[in-house]
């Protein structure tokens, strides 16, 4: 690790040396470690005292240290609580990490602090059993209410052929259907409110406007919301405890299906803390075909979004519009990685293949096709004053707000905040690429809407630039732990062969360490906070997804309008079901 | 005796024809949508795909006839029915063309009016009856929608009736002999348009379904045919309405050329693709936004109308 960071010297030098200690991680992001009992106090004091503070509860995660070999230096702990703050004004991260004993440990809450901790702490009762004292309402949020265990925790099976076979019986069925049963408390609404006459709805999980299996609850004063209470975790598939049971090259395609409109920018996330940890430098070509598919993707899901978010507001055509030129860009995308929605293209160490011959013509074909359509589609859709009427002024956030409840991408930047990840934090060669950054000046539906729709023209500026820039070169580094490694280096000797053998049957061994890169994916600020215990598996991979804080949001977007501009604000906030419960 | 025998020839006749052209323009509408739309719309179930509607019939014939059990069964019953009664009743004051007509009643156009208001208990019924919450929600919509732009349809018709000085739709068409009363009564015109649109509850205007807010609205919880019912009760809907446009506003079956009767229908057939392209190109408004521009607007704009057409008659006789 470099020179140490200001922040952790500002921390010692107001807390004292022993009450906070330094870790070094391989990705140099300010790690300390504070007492349980401190936490409310350093949070406050990083998030309103400091100068530059740290506005965002970037994310907030544990880790259950139980069964970890490789943890030199550490506090002795069995679950470890993390904090990750960003300050826009430093534009850094520090990592803040609380160790807790025992097997029921709990910490407190900083709800107070930050409203939008409020589901992470859910998520750390529901996954890890760490209770959150002074939660506002502590809740599984992503498994159903009846499960038993904690499916993070290292003693809960990672498959199904480890548990007990599965049965229902009656008196079980109606158990669970009695606790499904709506009761207004439990989402913590009221049934009654004076001078008023109230209605719950029930909107969703198979609603044609919620984009995937999420859940409101609604309370309509008439047609006016009063209360909304987004109910998640229908889309949960574990994603995470099973980056604990495959090996860091076989995880690579379930990260595609974490945000299933990314594409490859899930792989890249993924791929970036790896190749850190590994220690692994990437070949320029394979960065620079990296950053074209990463665009390619970016346009292919802001597409998906604009058709469908006109329709959620009426209009029936765009949608086949888009989604005509969605197909366009799938051909690239097919012609390149062989799949469509799940690539599972990039690789530790660089790209699957090298790219096809003829992929140039395919790909000027479609930069000097989609201009033009994106021309026709302001007339059709941004410009129509139908269009504008349902989004001008409806789901208002201002920076603020935005940085308090976390969100990122698109989004905050429709607020006005000029921040886009590959500016401020260049990777994989971003900072050589000339494009500007779109952003709205109300934070409204339409200027998320507007902001995407920039954001398309400057994707294909950036792929322009790829074609006419591609280096030439290896598409993989010749770095030891790239899996699967080049041809010709597997044939070299014995040893490239035995390796080239080990990594692709057991995975490639990653040295012990931690590390985490957030990039800017589609939909906002895409991280993987990867454990390595110097394993072919992964110790701990946490997943922060940019539309988890986004649904979160939504109760504070919608209340006091109507249910047409609840539809309006869940389709500009462009989110994913998959990306919201991994 | 013989004009009876000839009467009852012309309601078969015309009855047989609305419904075949109501079912023929769902495949219209999927196959015109589908052009604007870049794709191919049905086209595998006979030439052009044109027996698609058969099929759909079929199937929706043979589909099991339920009912909620909660719902209040004789008016979620009766509910469909109503749209598709109405709708068919006000095709009897119509005039195809000289002498083809049901019933050559002197209160055509009110009885017009009076019936597409009846219309509304079908969509409001079908709601409150279901009870669902989306349906009510539904149903609220369409009586608030419906009920205000049942007012404009009535307005805007006025200054027709002033110009050709009767309520019999013969006279009213005799009338724009010269000029066609779209170029004098333009706002009326519009006016019934938009209303028109309101009353069909088509997109852009078709709150009370509005499938992105309220899963289908009125109508979640029909299935089988009387939720085809519905279906068929929209489409005479736009046959009526076009109807009725080219009837006050385009002269009806007046013409060069071509006889009466081809010109009433392709002039009510520009009128029914015009609804088409208006879905296929339009979002769709906020029900406030709606009940804003209509008392707003609408109602001012179709006032004035009436006072200015009603100052230049009387200007005119004196």
């Amino acid at each position: 690790m470099s020179d140490p960071p200001g922040i952790i010297e500002e921390l010692q030098g107001r807390f004292g040396a022993e009450t906070v200690l330094v870790q070094t991680t391989r990705d140099a992001v300010p790690t300390v470690w504070i007492g349980a009992d401190r936490v409310g106090e350093i949070l406050r004091h990083l998030k309103q005292e400091i100068s530059r503070p740290y506005g965002m509860l970037y994310d907030l995660t544990a880790i259950d240290e139980r069964t970890r070999q490789n943890r030199p230096g550490q506090p002795d702990s069995d679950f470890t609580v993390v904090y990750q703050l960003l300050s826009f004004d430093r534009n850094e991260y520090v990592r803040i990490k609380v160790a807790l004993r025992g097997d029921s440990p709990s910490i407190r809450t900083i709800t107070d602090l930050w409203p939008s901790a409020d589901w992470y702490e859910c998520e750390l009762w529901d996954m890890f059993g760490i209770t959150v004292q002074g939660h506002p309402h502590l809740r599984r949020i992503l498994m159903p209410p009846w499960w038993k265990g904690h499916p993070l925790r290292k003693d809960h099976p990672a498959r199904a052929t480890d548990m007990t076979p599965f049965t229902m019986p009656q008196e079980q069925y109606i158990d669970y259907e009695e606790q499904l049963e709506f009761r207004p408390a439990d989402w913590g609404l009221q049934e009654h409110v004076d001078n008023a006459d109230l209605m719950f709805l029930n909107f969703g999980p198979q609603h044609p406007s919620t984009h995937g299996v999420l859940r409101l609850v609604v309370q309509l004063d008439g047609e006016q919301i009063a209360h909304v209470v987004p109910d998640i975790g229908y889309h949960h598939r574990g994603a995470e405890k099973m980056g604990e049971r495959q090996s860091w090259h076989t995880y690579i395609p379930y990260t595609d299906r974490v945000d299933y409109l990314g594409g490859v920018v899930n792989n890249l996330a993924y791929l970036l803390p790896v190749e850190k940890l590994a220690g692994i430098e990437v070949p320029d070509r394979a960065k620079v075909i990296r950053v074209m598919l990463c665009e390619l993707y970016r346009i292919y899901s802001h597409l998906v979004f604009y058709g469908t978010f006109a329709q959620d507001l009426g209009a029936l055509s765009p949608v086949f519009y888009m989604f005509t030129d969605r197909e366009r860009l799938l051909e690239i995308i097919e012609a390149v990685c062989g799949a469509r929605m799940h690539p599972n293209w990039f690789r530790i160490g660089g790209v699957a293949q090298d790219l096809p011959e003829g992929w140039d013509r395919l790909v000027k074909d479609f930069l000097q096709y989609m201009p033009a359509r994106l021309r026709e589609y302001d007339g059709l859709v941004m410009k129509n004053r139908l269009f504008q009427a349902r989004t001008k002024g409806i789901g208002v956030s201002t920076i603020e707000e935005a940085i308090e409840w976390g969100v990122t991408g698109p989004n905050l930047r429709a607020c006005g905040l000029e921040w886009d990840f590959r500016k401020k934090m260049p990777y994989s060669g971003y900072d050589q690429f000339e494009f500007d950054i779109p952003t709205g000046q109300h934070g409204d539906c339409y200027d998320r809407a507007a902001v995407r729709v920039e954001e398309m023209r400057q994707s294909l500026r950036i792929i322009q630039q790829c074609v006419d820039h591609m280096p030439p070169g290896p598409y993989k580094s010749p770095h030891p732990l790239t899996t699967p490694p080049l041809k010709e280096r597997t044939m070299y000797d014995i040893e490239t062969l035995i390796d080239h053998f080990l990594n692709v049957s057991w995975g490639p061994p990653i040295p012990p360490g931690e590390a985490f890169f957030g990039i800017e994916a589609t939909k906002g600020n895409n991280g993987y906070y990867v454990i390595s215990d110097g394993n072919t598996m992964s110790y701990r991979t946490r997943i922060r997804t940019p539309s988890f804080p986004h649904i979160q949001t939504v109760p504070r977007l919608a209340r006091g309008l109507m249910i047409s501009d609840l539809i309006a604000i869940l389709g500009s906030l462009d989110f994913v079901m998959g990306d919201v419960d991994r | 005796m013989h004009s009876v025998g000839i009467s009852l020839l012309i309601v078969f006749v015309v009855l047989a024809c609305i419904l075949g052209v109501a079912s023929g323009l769902i495949w219209l509408e999927r196959r015109l949508l589908a052009l604007w739309q870049d794709r191919y719309g049905p086209n595998r179930v006979g030439p052009f795909g044109l027996l698609q509607v058969l099929a759909d019939i079929i199937k929706i014939l043979m589909k099991e006839d339920w009912i909620p059990p909660f719902a209040d069964k004789p008016v979620f019953v009766i509910a469909p029915a109503i749209t598709v009664i109405t709708t068919l009743l006000s095709f009897s004051v119509i005039v195809f063309a000289p002498g083809i007509t049901v019933v050559d009643l002197g209160i055509g156009v009110l009885l017009f009016l009076a019936m597409s208001s009846l219309g509304v208990y079908s969509l409001v019924l079908a709601g409150w009856s279901s009870d669902n919450k989306y349906s009510l929600l539904g149903g609220l919509r369409a009586a608030a929608q419906m009920l205000s732009y049942e007012l404009f349809v009535g307005l805007s018709l006025m200054g027709v009736v002033m110009l050709a000085g009767s309520f019999r739709i013969a006279d009213i068409v005799e009338a724009q002999r010269g000029l066609w009363f779209c170029g004098p009564q333009f706002v009326g015109f519009v006016i019934f348009f938009i209303a028109g649109l309101a009353e069909t509850h088509r997109l852009p205007l078709d709150l009370p379904e509005a499938d992105n807010e309220l899963v289908a609205g009125y109508h979640s919880e029909y299935s089988g045919m009387k939720f085809g019912l519905f279906f068929l009760g929209e489409y005479i809907g736009i046959t009526l309405i076009s109807a009725m446009i080219a009837t006050f506003f385009f002269g009806g079956w007046l013409g060069p050329v071509l006889p009466g009767l081809l010109w009433f229908i392709i002039k009510t057939f520009f009128f029914i693709c015009l609804f088409i392209a208006l879905r296929a190109a339009l979002p769709r408004p906020r029900y406030d936004q709606l009940m804003s521009v209509s008392w707003k607007w609408i109602l001012p704009l179709a006032l004035l109308n009436l006072l200015v057409t009603g100052a230049i008659l009387v200007s005119r006789t004196t």
